[in-house]
């Protein structure tokens, strides 16, 4: 099995170019899933039912969506692999600008937009960074010289990356998508001993426990103060 | 890059001087630390700055020669002029071959992409885009200046072989028409860059119905103007030497003129339109059905008589309309 990790701000097009690939894979005789990760809500899911898609949904609730992702993803590989899934995708919200799902070794999709302003490249991390794709859509609602801009920002900060403008209502640039997608060499079979492109962070402070008192006296761990000289 | 690690950062900031956007768009702060070479700057990094930052030296490392060779390669090359597309023979959707062997497009042409909705249109200009090379749904191959094409114009984020004007886009950066041309010239790296901009806003004036200063904020410019800039702006200071028009609206802008312009700038045109007066401003048409290309047909003389008929009628309408909106009584313009 090959698996894809797609990762993005929110409503930035994943799930419309996840399904717009998905119909091109199938034309190519691929069974493809999805694995679908959020924070406290989606929809997702049934988009993807409707469109024939196995699908398995993981809500992160209070956790970072991207550290519930790491340690979901090996029993989501397990699932596509017992399904005999030729290829796995997993959508997951990046909510974090600090963490990234990415794992050493399977492809990683980053879908970014045009509306969300030229300065956000320099804002995502490594989501942004680290990926092998970035896939950017609205380009059918703004400028051309937006798009340029835009793009070459996002080349800046990745200039590795192969870099694919999709439109999500159409699909147009999709199909090219679905190319770059499986490697026949490939084959999944599980995730253990891999490793995440990039570490997360380690901040655990009291309130990530659930404290909800205010005070010096309660903020235990990693607890670091802003600079409040004048 | 194997001076990379060795190199003081001022040195390479003066060899490479776009180095510095690199930086700055990374959030590397360099000042005060030029005297330092690459890896002794990341080492005196503080362990809380490198997690809260998300810095990944290894990778940065790389990254930097990647960009480095990009733009190295970017700023060297004389434009290489694409002067021909062709686009040679596939299937259509039943996977019988099209009605055409092979279609040369030359720079400084007009093609109008004509044919019902779902029939193929998009299709057809996703495999120029995309540089087809029998690996699409319809096995079309494309070729530039006659030979098969670099795999750059796929990837390439500076190299795009198509650049796209619709009516659906929109400004939506919060700047001045100034500034906004300004960042486009600046994210391209031209020399000369106020007589690139002046000329810009001159020949979007030119072709807006209603004039704008370089002042006015791209957000509050009429469609007519926006759509005047956009192609103003993308004839000259895009990149791309295939300019894919989806539809322009008739008002408050000089249609003729505009494709004049791009043509002028040695761009091939490609336009996916049913209005008669854009249509008909082509030298060919490419009529799709079920898929494949069907007919090419060249603009005949007699088309072009009615061309002239339909801008006549045009104008007239026109009139009418700016006599409507200036709230005159409507008399008969003759
Ligand atoms: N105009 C335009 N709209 C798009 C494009 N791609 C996606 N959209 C729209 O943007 C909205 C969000 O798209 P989704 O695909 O749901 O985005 P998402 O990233 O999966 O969103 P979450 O999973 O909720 O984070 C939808 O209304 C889409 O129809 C595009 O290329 N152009
Ligand atoms: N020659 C072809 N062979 C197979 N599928 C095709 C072919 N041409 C077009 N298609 C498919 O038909 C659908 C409609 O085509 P599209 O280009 O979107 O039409 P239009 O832009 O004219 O409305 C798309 O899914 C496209 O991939
Ligand atoms: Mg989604
Ligand atoms: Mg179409
Ligand atoms: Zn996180
Ligand atoms: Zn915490």
């Amino acid at each position: 099995m090959n698996l894809v990790t797609v990762s993005g701000p929110p409503s930035s097009g994943k799930t419309s170019v996840i399904l717009k690939t998905i119909d091109s894979l199938k034309k190519r005789g691929f069974k493809v899933a999805v694995a679908k990760f959020d924070c406290l809500y989606t929809d997702d899911d049934i988009l993807y039912e409707k469109a024939g898609i196995p699908v398995k949904k993981g809500l992160s609730g209070a956790l970072c969506p991207d550290h519930y992702f790491v340690s979901n993803v090996e029993e989501i590989t397990k699932w596509g692999v017992d399904n005999k899934f030729d290829i796995l995708i997993s959508e997951s919200a990046g909510l974090c600008n600090r963490c990234s799902p990415y794992i050493k070794g399977i492809k990683a999709v980053c879908v970014i937009d045009n509306l969300s302003g030229i300065n956000t490249p320099k804002k995502i991390g490594p989501m942004l960074k680290s990926a092998d794709i970035v896939v950017i859509t609205k380009g059918d609602i703004v400028s051309q010289a937006e798009r340029e801009v835009f793009a070459s920002r996002v080349n800046t900060v990745n200039p590795a990356a192969a870099i694919m403008h999709i439109n999500g209502l159409t699909g147009q640039g999709s199909f090219e998508l679905s190319t770059l997608l499986y490697d026949e060499s490939l084959n999944i079979e599980t995730l253990k001993g891999k490793e995440l492109r990039f570490p997360m962070p380690a901040a655990l402070c009291s309130y990530c426990l659930g404290e909800t008192r205010i005070g010096e006296s309660y903020q235990m761990g990693n607890v670091r103060k802003m600079k409040m000289e004048d | 890059m194997k001076n990379l690690e060795i190199k003081k950062i001022s040195e390479l900031l003066s060899e490479f001087p776009f180095l510095s956007a690199f930086f700055n768009d990374n959030g590397l702060e360099i000042e005060g630390k030029e005297e330092l070479t690459l890896p002794e700057y990341f080492a005196a990094l503080d362990e809380d700055e490198i997690e809260d930052r998300a810095i990944d030296v290894d990778n940065l490392m790389f990254q930097i020669g990647e960009f480095i060779e990009q733009m190295i390669a970017f700023l060297g090359k004389d434009e290489d002029i694409v002067k021909t597309v062709t686009i040679l023979q596939g299937t259509d959707k039943s996977g019988n071959k099209e009605d055409f062997e092979k279609l040369e497009i030359h720079q400084g042409e007009i093609i109008s992409i004509v044919g019902p909705t779902g029939s193929g249109k998009s299709r057809l200009l996703g495999d120029i885009e995309w540089v087809a090379q029998n690996d699409t749904p319809t096995s079309r191959k494309i070729l530039i200046n006659n030979d098969i094409p670099d795999k750059k114009w796929r990837f390439s984020s500076s190299d795009k072989l198509v650049a796209q004007l619709s009516q659906n886009m929109n400004f939506v950066m919060d700047l001045s028409v100034f500034e906004f041309v300004e960042l486009h010239a600046e994210s391209r790296l031209v020399e000369n860059k106020e007589i690139i901009i002046k000329r810009i806003i001159d020949k979007a004036n030119d072709l807006a119905g209603e004039k704008f200063s370089p002042d006015t904020p791209i957000t509050s410019l009429s469609g007519g103007q926006s759509r005047a800039l956009m192609i103003a702006d993308t004839a000259i200071l895009s990149k791309s030497p295939i300019i894919l028009i989806d539809e322009i609206e008739n008002a408050g802008i000089d249609r003729k003129r505009a494709l004049k312009l791009l043509i002028s700038e040695d761009k091939i045109v490609l336009m996916a339109t049913h209005d008669p007066i854009l249509a008909l401003m082509g030298n060919k048409r490419i009529v799709i059905k079920n898929g494949g290309i069907h007919k090419i047909i060249e603009t005949t003389d007699q088309e072009r008589e009615i061309l002239n008929e339909l801008e006549k009628l045009d104008k007239t309408l026109s009139a009418y309309r700016t006599k409507l909106r200036s709230g005159e009584i409507i008399e008969k313009i003759s």
